[in-house]
């Protein structure tokens, strides 16, 4: 009985400190807006470019799918790694592993991650839909799985991959090198089901991409929880 | 400061340079008899003997290359697997002449990982008609390339060797988490050109399927054992001189 609650207030230390590092990192977010605006501005910039470059072409499905996926891809490299090279930028690191386990930090920084990526994609959808009338949305509830695991899959190769790359030089550069082969899997399932919400075709046809993207996104928040503390520690 | 270093042979594919003179002897006569044999025995269409291989349809003189192309591809795979072995032995026990045998292991890989690349894409220019078709297992030797290209961009950028050992054990680990997906679960999923894709008939690799002969299979395999052993050499002697680098560093670093 006082072990099934010590391991219940344990649990509930762990929730909180993840929770109190999501807060923490939204707050300095919102106090600068750094990412935030890294994001939009990236997703404006390539989104006109792209535009430029169609000159009033109508793109097929599978084509507008595959840019979508590459703005998505470029801008997530552009403000994700902000989670652990700010902590290194500004000297935070070693405190933060003083005053939390690494775990807990591993999946506050996954969290935050996430809701970024989130936001993202919601951003760059509702850019597409206004900037592209082929970009219709046929089969909303394949649509919405796919963003969400695929999501879920970047921010979790991205939050990793952040945290090793923190710990080097030449960090702009790094990340996507690093982590364009890890999402390579990610990638082309995200691209097909994406194809397949724009043609309106039925759930059932995308559940191998997303039976792909849960295992994917399993995998690599496994290994990244068991990993996470040698990058981590000093 | 020689004999020091050559006191701490131990461990996996580290046996006293006598052995390691077997090995050299061993890969260079295999590999010379798969390069004889492989490319001197004749063609014909219905095989009575040893001295001669079937023609199967669609491949004809081609399928010589199956003796160099799938072993290249083969000790690619091998080193990455013994170079993410080291970088977890690396990260239980901290010992940096794991970090020199993972490093090791990883160069090595990318040698093989080029040479089944390019001996793949003359293949597929005479066979399939153009260098790259972006097949699932053409994907996958891609990726591995990057892995390989990432992993070293990563070395180079850490100036700590505690901290580059354990940050590119870290990453080999991760990337290796998705090449199964590559290897098992895509090749199954898109339609593609080599043996063994979605939709092929014989939905098998070749040398498993009734198209390949008896002599061919034995080549296939002593072509196999013959780029190991080249492999288990050549690891031996790249490790050998990284070990010297590293002292050497460390000696510069202590004066």
């Amino acid at each position: 009985m006082v072990q099934e609650e010590n391991s219940h207030r344990r649990m509930m230390k762990t929730w909180k400190s993840i929770f109190a590092i999501i807060v923490k990192d939204l707050q300095s977010e919102l106090r600068t807006r750094y990412a935030l605006n890294a994001l939009l501005m990236f997703v404006l910039t390539t989104v006109s470019i792209i535009l430029f470059a169609l000159r009033g072409d109508q793109p097929s499905s599978t084509v507008l799918a595959g840019m979508f996926w590459v703005v998505v891809f470029f801008s997530a490299m552009s403000g994700l790694s902000r989670a652990f090279v700010s902590e290194e930028e500004r000297g935070t690191a070693l405190t933060l592993q003083l005053v939390a386990v690494s775990s807990s930090v591993y999946f506050g920084k996954l969290l935050f991650n996430v809701l970024l990526t989130l936001s993202l994609v919601f951003g760059v959808t509702i850019v597409y839909t206004v900037a592209f009338p082929g970009f219709t949305i046929q089969s909303p509830d394949i649509f919405l799985t796919t963003v969400i695991l695929g999501s879920l899959g970047l921010a979790s190769a991205a939050t990793i991959i952040a945290a090793i790359i923190a710990k080097a030089n030449s960090r702009g550069t790094l990340y996507p090198v690093l982590s364009f082969p890890i999402l390579i899997v990610l990638l082309m399932s995200v691209m097909n089901a994406t194809a397949k919400a724009l043609d309106g075709e039925q759930f059932v046809d995308a559940a191998v991409d997303f039976l792909v993207l849960i295992s994917y996104v399993m995998v690599i928040t496994a290994g990244s929880y068991l990993l996470f503390d040698y990058v981590w520690k000093d | 400061m020689f004999g020091r270093i050559d006191v701490e042979y131990h461990g996996l594919f580290e046996e006293s340079s006598h052995s390691m003179k077997y090995v050299k002897l061993g890969s260079v006569v295999l590999i010379s008899f798969v390069l004889v044999a492989g490319l001197a025995i004749p063609l014909v269409p219905s095989p009575a003997g040893w001295l001669e291989f079937p023609n199967i349809p669609g491949l004809e003189q081609k399928a010589r290359n199956i003796f160099f192309h799938v072993p290249t591809a083969w000790t690619t795979v091998l080193a990455f697997l013994v170079s993410t072995f080291y970088g977890i032995q690396y990260l239980r026990k901290k010992n940096i002449d794991d970090d020199l045998k993972s490093v090791t292991s990883a160069g090595l890989g990318l040698l093989f990982c080029i040479l089944a690349t390019v001996t793949g894409a003359l293949w597929a220019k005479f066979n399939w008609g153009s260098f790259w078709n972006w097949d699932p297992r053409q994907t996958s030797i891609f990726v591995l390339l990057l892995i390989y290209g990432a992993y070293f961009a990563l070395r180079s950028a850490v100036e700590s060797e505690e901290k580059r050992a354990a940050l590119s054990a870290v990453y080999s680990i991760i990337a290796g988490l998705t090449v199964p997906f590559f290897i098992f679960v895509m090749p199954r999923m898109v339609s593609g050109l080599h043996p063994g894709a979605k939709g092929d008939e014989g939905s098998g690799p070749l040398f498993e399927g009734k198209m390949m002969a008896a002599n061919m299979r034995v080549l296939f395999y002593t072509g196999l054992a013959g780029f190991s052993l080249l492999y288990v050499w050549l690891f031996n002697l790249r490790l050998r001189i990284a070990r010297l680098d590293y002292h050497r560093l460390l000696q510069q670093e202590g004066e």
